[in-house]
């Protein structure tokens, strides 16, 4: 098994980031607490691949899950609502 | 391709505003709107062509560029439109009706889904990762690119309108039932629905619930029942019944 930062079921915190230029992480998760679920592997940094680089090193890219309700100050689902969403490694936080 | 980068509209957007209908019973008033109305469909309509040109007259440009700097020969370029408008969704209603069919194929698929759309022959070495997720009884998943429009084009075509616009990506994430009702569907209560995000590398294939009365369907028939929008999440396959009735109303219209 490849080792990798951060296992499935761990808690973590997406970090509150706000770096100019292009990045792939949504402004409603930042700050917010999910659950890793799938781990994809290994892929190019698209914060660097944006402008013309070559995307290394690779980042290690998770699948974190959500309550949706978290995520909102209203009401967006069933309890039992979730959303998932791709974070890459330099974005999380171990909560 | 490491990332499909496409976004769309940019910095080009019109907003024709509210076009308030007031009724009366006053015959005047009523010519008045007719009046007004057409005016208005003459505007939208000028504008569409405004802005069709004006892709049109940026994209030759573009192209005439790449030809004078022999980056792209006329021939390519030709070639990489055709493959684009050649890719379908009817390239993944065939591998949901082989799932339908085949357990093992479906276990393949959920576990590496480019793999399984290999021995398909559907090539996906465009995406960086398939990932197939399956619908049941207490579990649904619908697809959302809030950041931009991602979506597997090399296994259903390019993405609808909606799927691109500011409306679906931002209401799907913060009111994921009212969309699909929106849509014209009603997620059941009780089960949970999950929002996938496709915001980076992967890009996602639902498997859809095998409608009930298709247990001695071909495989050639339950790719009929096989919608776009079954694959995206937001809506059924075909049941036998609904199938049944647009093969009648096409039979009518021809």
């Amino acid at each position: 098994m490849e080792e990798t930062t951060f296992r499935v079921g761990d808690r973590v915190r997406i970090k509150e980031m706000y770096p100019d230029g292009h990045h792939r992480t949504t402004y409603f998760v930042k700050g917010k607490t999910g659950v890793v679920n799938r781990y994809f592997g290994k892929y190019k940094n698209p914060e660097n691949l944006a402008y013309g680089g070559d995307g290394l090193p690779l980042r290690e890219l998770y699948w974190v899950e959500f309550d949706i309700n978290d995520l909102w100050d209203h009401e967006a689902g069933k309890k039992q609502d979730k959303l998932y969403i791709e974070i890459y490694e330099h974005w999380l936080e171990p909560v | 391709m490491a990332h499909s980068h496409d976004h769309h509209n940019g910095g080009h957007v019109h907003h024709h505003g509210d076009h308030p209908h007031t009724y009366s019973q006053d015959p005047s008033a009523h010519n008045a709107r007719m009046q007004s109305d057409d005016a208005y469909r003459e505007g939208a309509v000028k504008q569409v062509e405004h802005d069709l040109d004006y892709y049109q007259v940026r994209m030759m440009a573009l192209m005439n560029v790449l030809r004078e700097k022999g980056l792209l020969t006329t021939d390519e370029m030709r070639r990489a439109v055709e493959e684009i408008y050649g890719q379908s969704p009817a390239i993944g209603s065939r591998i949901i009706a082989r799932a339908w069919v085949d357990e093992g194929f479906k276990e393949r698929l959920l576990a590496d889904a480019d793999a399984a759309c290999g021995e398909m022959g559907v090539d996906t070495t465009g995406i960086n990762r398939v990932v197939a997720l399956e619908n049941t009884d207490t579990t649904r998943y619908m697809v959302v690119c809030t950041l931009c429009s991602c979506y597997p084009r090399q296994i259903l075509g390019q993405p609808p309108t909606w799927y691109k616009s500011f409306p679906y990506r931002s209401k799907a994430v913060t009111d994921p039932r009212g969309t699909l009702k929106d849509m014209g569907f009603d997620a059941p209560d009780d089960v949970e629905l999950i929002v996938i995000d496709s915001n980076a590398d992967c890009r996602y294939l639902i498997i859809p619930q095998r409608p009930a009365g298709t247990e001695d369907w071909t495989e050639a028939q339950l790719f009929q029942l096989v919608t776009r929008d079954s694959m995206i999440g937001v809506g059924d396959p075909l049941t036998p019944e609904q199938l049944e009735e647009a093969v009648q109303a096409s039979g009518q219209a021809t």
